[in-house]
């Protein structure tokens, strides 16, 4: 049995679905995210695990136990808000004892795991300070800290470090994913940054207009997109139209694609066939595109010209023109390669994804 | 009922769920359930009160009101209602108080918007004490007002009399009788509507449309027109009809020297006086519908404002210094003459505090100075009596406001707009917006006699008549000054205290409370100290037993006893004053 598990969850705003029929289980120790654009539903998700919206319809369980309609205040969840939600008028000490004196804890102990608590969050000291004193990544720390003083079965997060700036996010990414492993805690994580959600979670359900498109650890749903949404939501993607046109249900598909007319090999899993003749996708991420000037031994070699080269620090990110198919090719040298240039580009089949 | 939730929630809510899955064909019951489950008993006690007190102090007084007018003796007859309002003089009183209100509108616009811009862009010596003291007139009680004017202006009083010498005349050189002297003592006391709401308005005001107009070419003066007034336009609304409504309430002023300016509150303190209850009744309506549109029309505005706040995200203009050697003369001398000005009415009523009761008749001044007025009034047991009645009746409404404030709130507040918020928002804004003249004719009606709605207490003739009043007129101001730092205050505070563990308790006491703390006691405050100066509706249904302090100013100015109604009243503005420094100081601390 999943240690939470949500089931057919549903909830409405008015007329609009903000949530619909989701449905997803999380594991005991697992760092699992909800990954989608803003509006997508992955905040209102979180709020209803955490007891702050009730769902229209569904099941929430947790640890065998029906949830769906118990208040915040007896889940015992811990929970981390964007906006970290610090008491301005209650200190540090106060804040991270919120919890503790809510459950009437004797004052030693309180004091104890405050200490400690703001310790496993690297500010120690920092007890008699008044919250609104704290620059944003130490409000940050005290709100986590806050949130596990209280020993929470499950921890949840929203978008907890999107109002950091890019260094500091990263920084503190690595403290939070130190911080739930070393507590062994389940933690629900919502975010709409997509590296975000690699670097710190186990699985991932990536969310849009409030459904659930694909669920799965993160280089699978990066390598194996279920779908042309998530394809294209998770990072960058060459995303070609294209029809099939081998007959044979063999492993390898033959596809014509609709602009340029080249023709692609790429494999196709037995179990789903496109349809022959009907329009697919083929989806291949830019730094599977390798370039080159000779001609090419092997299949899926396509003529290109070069049509733009986007200098990115650490990688250059190279558009191409394949007869009216546009493409684009992530490499870390431009390899002598200036624009108007002609080359090959290989697309090796093992890469591409075929989506219906 | 916190037992209740911590202890049985928890198996509650599974069993709950078990019936709905054994009965999961039946959505009826299904709903029913899910409806159950989220149903807490604190809610439904939140509902409980709030619903008895609107239905009890608004909905029943008022339309018992309207069908009193309507139906004089329990048959529907509109006819004697037009009948009534037919009559000359009754709609001659509902023109003039609404003629006098609108001039009072435009000379309290004329004073307070050039104020507001001179205080809010030029910065010149001891603005910040003409900033406060500009807003003075905003807590001096309205009786008091007028019988400081009488002292100052009146016939007898001592500008006329420095005008009789400087000019050898026989006579007075003015009587305070009539439209004008209505009109200079509502625009003494109401510009600050004006002055306060549009300095408010101006600061919001981005800084940067100006430059980007200046910088698409408009000249000064195109700007005001063009962008800075179009965004003013909704404070400027906001405070015509803020001043409407005070002008339309108004009673002190044309009871005291209204001469022939028959004014609709007076009119119907008049009929009550002379016991023809039908016209009161139909005068009271009329006042009441006067009113009511203008406060429709008000939050119809709100609407606008809100949005002009929100879309506001850049910096305020600076203000400028008044640099150049004869500028600034003329502008502390304007500032100087400006505060003589304001204060004269207080401080002649200092003045004439002291003044041996008798003795002041055709000098300047009083001619004979006393502590006696001061120690008759604080220690002879029938006067100091009317200080303990004000405070206490005061007290017990401003008390019942805040807790009352925090009940509605909790009611109304969320981020979910629905149609209900906004009728109980309607409905507790409703007292606020009715004359005080309404409100008590409206109670005094309503439980005057035994009633099966009112259960059977009757509150005409006793103590409790006053606070109920006070309690109704002015507890809107502590709902709203709650809402506001409820709304200014993080939803997810709350939500974090929860997923915390604290119960809607602990949630209240430690969250909720200390935060909004501070603005619901100065709304208390405001709400203790308007209570405290009130006249209108308690001259209406006072009990003699216990005589406020405005009832004892108005009798003491019938007998004459001139100083003793000065001391009160300078007594009264000194506890006033007090409460408004401990609110200042509170809204400082907010603020930091």
């Amino acid at each position: 049995m999943p240690f939470l598990s949500l089931e057919n969850i549903t909830k409405r705003y008015g007329a609009t679905k903000a949530v619909a029929d989701v449905s997803l289980s999380v594991e005991r120790g697992e760092f699992f995210g909800l990954l989608g654009p803003s509006g997508c539903g992955k905040t209102t998700t979180l709020r209803m695990i955490a007891g702050l919206e009730t769902p229209d319809d569904g099941k929430i369980a947790f640890d065998g136990r029906d949830i769906t309609n118990l208040s915040p205040e007896k889940r015992g969840f811990g929970m981390v808000f964007q906006n970290y939600a610090l008491f301005p008028h209650l200190n540090v000490f106060e804040n991270v004892a919120f919890g503790l004196r809510a459950r009437r804890r004797p004052k030693g102990e309180i004091a104890e795991r405050v200490k400690d608590a703001l310790s496993l969050v690297q500010l120690p000291g920092y007890e008699r300070r008044r919250v609104d004193e704290l620059s944003g990544g130490q409000q940050q720390r005290v709100a986590i800290a806050r949130a596990i003083a209280i020993e929470p079965q499950l921890l949840l997060f929203d978008e907890p470090l999107s109002n950091l700036d890019v260094a500091l996010r990263e920084e503190t990414r690595g403290e939070l994913r130190d911080v739930v492993n070393r507590l062994n805690l389940t933690a629900v994580y919502v975010t709409h940054d997509q590296e975000e959600a690699f670097a710190l979670c186990d699985r991932i359900s990536v969310m849009n207009s409030g459904r659930i498109l694909q669920t799965g650890a993160p280089r699978q749903l990066y390598e194996q997109p279920a779908s042309v949404a998530v394809a294209r939501f998770l990072g960058r993607n060459n995303l070609i139209e294209a029809m099939r046109v081998s007959k044979m249900h063999d492993a390898a598909g033959t596809f014509k694609t609709l602009r340029g007319g080249h023709t692609i090999v790429a494999p196709t899993d037995a179990g789903k066939l496109a349809p022959i003749n009907k329009p697919c996708t083929l989806a291949i991420r830019p730094e599977h595109l390798i370039l080159g000037r000779s001609e090419p031994a092997a299949e899926n070699a396509l003529a290109v010209i070069v049509r733009e080269i986007i200098f990115a620090g650490s990688t250059i990110t190279i558009k191409l023109d394949a007869n009216g198919l546009a493409l684009e090719a992530l490499a870390l040298q431009a390899n002598g390669l200036s624009i108007n240039d002609s080359c090959i580009v290989h697309l090796p089949p093992e890469r591409i994804t075929v989506l219906a | 009922m916190k037992e209740r939730e911590t202890g049985k929630g928890q198996d509650a809510g599974a069993r709950r769920h078990g019936d709905v899955e054994i009965k999961d064909g039946n959505s009826f019951n299904s709903f029913f359930h899910r409806v159950y489950a989220r149903l807490r008993l604190r809610f439904v006690l939140l509902w409980l009160v709030v619903s008895l007190v609107l239905l009890y102090g608004v909905i029943y007084p008022n339309s018992y009101v309207v069908t009193a007018a309507f139906a004089p003796n329990g048959e529907f007859a509109p006819g004697k209602f037009f009948e009534v309002f037919a009559e000359r003089a009754v709609w001659e009183a509902a023109a003039t108080s609404v003629g006098v209100s609108l001039l009072t509108v435009l000379l309290c616009a004329l004073v307070g918007v050039p104020l507001a811009f001179l205080f809010e862009r030029y910065e010149f010596p001891a603005r910040r004490f003409f900033t406060a003291l500009a807003a003075l007139p905003l807590v001096l009680p309205p009786l008091v007002g007028t019988v400081a004017f009488i002292f100052l202006c009146g016939e007898s009083g001592i500008l006329a009399h420095v005008v009789r010498h400087l000019l050898h005349l026989k006579s007075a050189p003015w009587t305070l009788r009539g439209w004008w002297a209505i009109l200079l003592f509502h625009t003494y006391t109401m510009y600050p509507f004006f002055y306060v709401l549009t300095g408010a308005g101006l600061r919001r005001i981005d800084a940067g449309l100006a430059e980007a107009a200046r910088g698409l070419g408009a000249r000064g003066t195109e700007v005001l027109a063009r962008v800075v007034l179009p965004q003013l336009t909704p404070s400027l609304m906001a405070a015509a009809l803020l001043t409407f409504m005070t002008s339309m309430a108004s009673f002190s002023a044309p009871l005291l020297f209204g001469g022939s300016v028959r004014m609709l509150t007076l009119e119907i303190y008049n009929a009550r006086q002379r016991g023809d209850a039908q016209l009161a009744l139909t005068e009271t309506v009329i006042l009441a519908l006067i009113s009511l549109c203008s406060l429709l029309f008000f939050q119809k505005y709100e609407g606008t404002r809100r949005f002009a706040a929100a879309a506001m995200k850049g910096a305020t203009r600076r203000r400028a210094p008044v640099t150049g050697g004869r500028a600034r003369a003329v502008a502390i001398l304007c500032a100087i003459i400006f505060t003589v000005i304001l204060a004269l009415p207080v401080l002649t009523l200092l003045l004439v505090s002291f003044a041996r009761d008798g003795s002041w008749t055709t000098q300047t001044i009083p001619p004979a100075y006393t502590l006696e007025n001061f120690r008759r009034v604080i220690t002879e047991s029938d006067s100091s009596s009317v200080f303990v009645n004000s405070l206490l009746m005061s007290g017990i409404a401003a008390l019942a406001a805040l807790a009352w404030s925090f009940i509605v709130t909790g009611v109304v507040v969320g981020k979910e707009r629905k149609v209900w918020r906004r009728v109980i928002s309607f409905l507790v804004l409703v007292p606020w917006a009715l004359p005080g003249t309404v409100v008590a004719v409206a109670i005094a009606e309503a439980y005057g006699r035994e009633n099966f709605l009112s259960g059977s207490f009757i509150l005409v003739g006793t103590f409790w008549i006053l606070p109920v009043i006070y309690f109704l007129r002015f507890m809107p101001l502590v709902v709203r000054s709650v809402q506001a730092s409820l709304e200014q205050m993080d939803a997810r505070l709350e939500e974090a205290a929860g997923s915390l563990g604290a119960n809607w308790w602990l949630r209240f006491w430690r969250v909720r409370l200390p935060l909004v703390w501070p603005g619901a006691l100065v709304g208390t405050l405001l709400a203790f100290v308007i209570a405290l100066g009130e006249y209108v509706a308690s001259v209406l249904v006072f009990v003699p037993r216990s005589r406020p302090i405005s009832i004892a100013i108005a009798s003491a100015m019938r007998d004459f006893n001139l100083g003793t109604a000065a001391a009160y009243g300078v007594i009264l503005i000194l506890i006033i004053s007090a409460s408004m420094v401990v609110a200042a100081r509170l809204e400082r601390g907010e603020k930091a």
